[in-house]
């Protein structure tokens, strides 16, 4: 691993991708099958991640004709044996909970986990997986946490940046206590589900706006989860935030703690700073990163966000943030580094400590 | 050192700095101010009809705001009017106490930069810019008007940018900061062009309701988030106009960024700057790293403050972004304002106060604020 | 320690301030249901005038969605940014320990008690039928 030597790699976020509804077909009941195949449901990848555009997939892992990340092989050749990597987490980002129905959103979430337990965890043991759920409608998502729960292969509940309504409102919170009760992390990943416009300011014309503005979506989540008290009321609740980048991380310190000041009456069960919430309860991964051009910058910014124990490698596979050998920038500190390979994900994802 | 005791600053003892307040809101008694400015036809539509924006209440916004009148709680004026009404008023609590030799005017109430109905956003637009004119720069002339426009409409706002910007007492054109589309699409560059060929910056103070949620994930519930989410959208506006083109198309517009904060300045450029390779084949427009059109064409103000857990972290976030780009505002009298004496939790030297304070803002304005 | 006379009982209505100055130093000097508390007049934050606050309850919350309310009209929002101080101790509801404003022994003693000195009256008249609020300062 590049400059930093380390055994037991834990890769935080890796992403396989569901090649098409056909592959997923088996895992659906023969309603939901009959509905798939009756009505060409297809082609559920989020526009977020335009198959062909660079950021998609590294050029050298790219197989023609071949959705990036759809292989097993690919996974196992390009990251886990490349790197050396004793764990990887999956991270399928596929179309259940972004449908309007929430049943059908629901079977496609079912039938993703389904896929995933089957087609990756059981054909590798160094994988893991996050359980995607239908969070239109959280009954139905605690359902689908409980159904997977017990297979401690599934270390996280994922979900999107975006959704319906953001993740701190109560309605959320039956997805909050399942996570506590099970020790599964909410990992929020970029991309949304376009109920709202990607930014306050309408719809930008760019996926280069979207992925630069997604920062300030995922600010409003963590906003969202300490204002509305789903830290306070879930004491073991953990978050991860998965492709958020971390160069804001400052200025959404200093603005959280200077408005709690000011209206903390608002949210009086906010006891302590936003800041500390934050340095305690989530966690970043280390792909894609948004680091400042020279070192002392790159160094003050890490002493600005107060903790080096907040970060979690990951290589973001398939997806094209770095190029050879060395997923991680030589700007981050080593030590920093060490943590975030093993010991952050260890210490964040209880399931993970029970397989290790 | 805690994050927030009070630092006096150390007054230089010969020559009093100037001090330039880039954020200053006047506010009418009543609408009945703006009718001298107002058509019969537009008087009675307002009477009858108000304004119409996009929000659930015609007098109040749905999310609380932190004081009354959104004020600071000293500067109701002793009849009852409302804050920023009284220009006696804003003259002593402010101008005189403060020393300040200039100070931007920018109207939030009244406003119609996102008044629903076309016509009559621009009538009002117009009674507003007319009614700084009347009731304030001609009589106070340390206070400079800012031009109001409605930008949806862009032939109706060239116009208005067109029948002002003859009169020295404008320094800066106004757009609603959540319009109906990210400000950097094309459907708003002739406001810029014609702001540009006039010499007048833009001055973007958050404001409006476009009906979107005031974040990309939903709406959210406090005004704790509200007012964090507002000074997020800011970040995407200033990336919409960068990735958009504005600054490459128009090399000399100028960009004030109002009130939206300034410590993610350099890190928006940095994040730019970091996915540009990805996606540089999506904006071939782009000549420059993203960065370098932040560094070059925008500026922000000081209000609100940032304060660092540490103090002196400050220091470093305005190194990253420079330090010709940021300019005083107090946005007197609203509860969040920043007292020129205090606002800085660092000691800054006689030439870092000196442009903060004044010349960065007289580079920007330049004969405007004469 | 001297004590200053800076107000008639009576002078200050309920829930109300006085900003007074005391050897030159300015304290606002706030009257709650019968009682009277003095802390510095200039926020440690940004320097608003404290006896321009408002005077609000202390909330507190066991849980999301529960607001308690209690201690009515003894923490102080600054005018300016609504930091809260508690009026009895002048600290800080976010960061008591590290930001405070000052606070000032205050008593009520009656005009002819006072008559009998020592206090510091300044330009203060006293009459030996009315009580006055006085504050303890080096």
């Amino acid at each position: 691993m590049g400059h930093i030597a380390t055994t037991g790699i834990i890769d935080s976020d890796v992403h396989p991708a569901v090649p098409g509804m056909r592959a997923l077909l088996p895992y659906f009941d023969p309603h939901w099958r009959e509905v798939i195949e009756a009505r060409g449901v297809d082609g559920l990848d989020l526009a977020y991640y335009p198959p062909n555009a660079p950021v998609s997939a590294r050029p050298d892992w790219r197989v023609p004709g071949q959705k990036p990340g759809s292989d097993l092989a690919g996974l196992q050749t390009n990251a886990l044996d490349a790197f050396g990597l004793s764990r990887a987490i999956c991270n399928c980002l596929y179309g259940g909970p972004a449908m309007y129905s929430e049943d059908l959103g629901a079977a496609i979430c079912r039938a993703t986990n389904g896929w995933i337990a089957e087609e990756w965890l059981n054909r590798d043991d160094r994988l893991r997986a996050s359980i995607v759920i239908p969070i239109q409608n959280a009954e139905l998502a605690v359902d689908e946490i409980e159904r997977w729960a017990p297979d401690k292969r599934f270390v996280q509940i994922l979900v999107l940046a975006s959704n319906e309504a953001l993740l701190g409102r109560r309605q959320n919170w039956p997805i909050f206590r399942a996570a506590e009760k099970h020790g599964l992390p909410i990992g929020i990943h970029a991309g949304s589900a376009m109920r709202h416009a990607p930014t306050a300011n309408g719809w930008p014309s760019t996926l280069y706006e979207e992925h630069v503005s997604m920062a300030q979506t995922f600010q409003s989540q963590l906003l969202s989860l300490i204002a509305e008290g789903a830290f306070t009321k879930f004491p073991d609740l953990r978050v991860v935030l998965l492709e958020s980048g971390i160069s804001w991380l400052p200025n959404l310190f200093w603005r959280s703690i200077k408005m709690w000041r000011g209206m903390r009456k608002e949210i009086p069960w906010v006891d302590r700073s936003p800041a500390a919430i934050v340095r305690d309860r989530v966690r970043f991964t280390l792909q894609p990163l948004d680091l400042p051009p020279d070192q002392n910058q790159v160094d003050q910014l890490l002493e600005q966000i107060g903790s080096d124990d907040i970060f979690l490698f990951s290589t973001d596979y398939p997806h094209w943030r770095f190029d050879g050998g060395d997923p991680m920038p030589s700007a981050l500190p080593k030590e920093l580094l060490r943590k975030a390979m093993r010991e952050t994900p260890l210490a964040t994802y209880p399931r993970l400590r029970e397989t290790v | 050192m805690s994050t927030s005791t009070l630092v006096r600053a150390a007054t230089p003892p010969a020559a009093r700095l100037r001090l330039v307040d880039c954020d200053i809101h006047p506010t009418v008694r009543s609408m009945k101010d703006l009718h001298p400015f107002l058509s019969a036809q537009w008087r009675e539509h307002l009477d009858s009809f108000g304004q119409r924006f996009r929000q659930a209440f015609g007098g109040a916004t749905a999310y609380p705001k932190a004081t009354p009148a959104l004020a600071r709680r000293d500067s109701w004026p002793a009849d009852g009017s409302p804050p920023g009404s009284d220009l006696e008023m804003m003259q002593r609590q402010h101008l005189d106490a403060n020393g300040i030799d200039r100070g931007m005017l920018f109207p939030l109430f009244p406003r119609a930069l996102d008044e629903r109905n076309i016509d009559c956003a621009h009538a009002v637009c117009a009674a507003i810019n007319d009614w700084q004119v009347a009731e304030w720069t001609s009589k106070e002339p340390r206070l400079k008007a800012t031009i109001t426009v409605m930008a949806e409409d862009a032939d109706g706002a060239v116009a208005e940018i067109e029948r002002c910007a003859k009169n020295p007492a404008f320094a800066q054109v106004a757009l609603v900061t959540r319009p109906i589309e990210p400000l950097g699409r094309k459907r708003y560059w002739r406001i810029y062009e014609a702001a540009a060929y006039h010499g007048l910056p833009l001055g973007l103070h958050n404001s409006g309701n476009n009906g979107h949620a005031v974040t990309g994930g939903g709406a959210p519930s406090f005004y704790f988030e509200e007012h964090q989410g507002v000074a997020l959208s800011m970040q995407a506006m200033a990336t919409s106009f960068v990735l958009e083109g504005v600054p490459q198309r128009i090399p000399d517009l100028k960009i004030v960024i109002v009130e939206g904060g300034f410590g993610w300045a350099a890190p928006l450029g940095w994040r730019m700057d970091s996915f540009f390779d990805r996606f540089r084949g999506e904006v071939p427009h782009l000549k420059m790293k993203p960065s370098e059109y932040l560094r070059r064409n925008f500026w922000w103000t000081t209000q609100p403050m940032e304060e660092p857990e540490q103090p002196e972290h400050l220091r470093a976030m305005i190194d990253w972004m420079g330090w010709d780009r940021i300019v005083f505002a107090s946005d007197y009298p609203h509860w969040d304002s920043d007292d020129p004496r205090f606002a800085f939790k660092i000691r800054l030297n006689d030439q870092e106060r000196q442009n903060i304070f004044a010349g960065n803002a007289e580079a920007i304005y330049g004969e405007r604020l004469a | 320690m001297t004590r200053h006379i800076v107000a008639a009982v009576g002078e200050i209505p309920e829930n109300g301030s006085k900003l007074v100055k005391v050897k030159g130093r300015p304290v606002a000097l706030f009257h709650v249901d019968g009682s009277y508390f003095a802390i510095s007049n200039v926020c440690p934050h940004e320097g608003g005038s404290l006896c321009h606050g408002k005077l609000v309850g202390l909330v507190q919350s066991s849980e999301p969605g529960v607001y308690e309310h209690s201690r009515p009209n003894e923490m102080l929002q600054c005018p300016w940014h609504g930091w809260e101080f508690d009026i009895r101790t002048g600290q800080s509801w976010c960061d008591p320990d590290s930001i405070k404003a000052r606070a000032y022994v205050v008593s009520v003693e009656d005009g002819a008690e006072l008559a009998k000195g020592p206090f510091v009256a300044e330009t203060f008249p006293v009459s030996v039928e009315n009580q006055y609020v006085l504050i303890e300062m080096k």
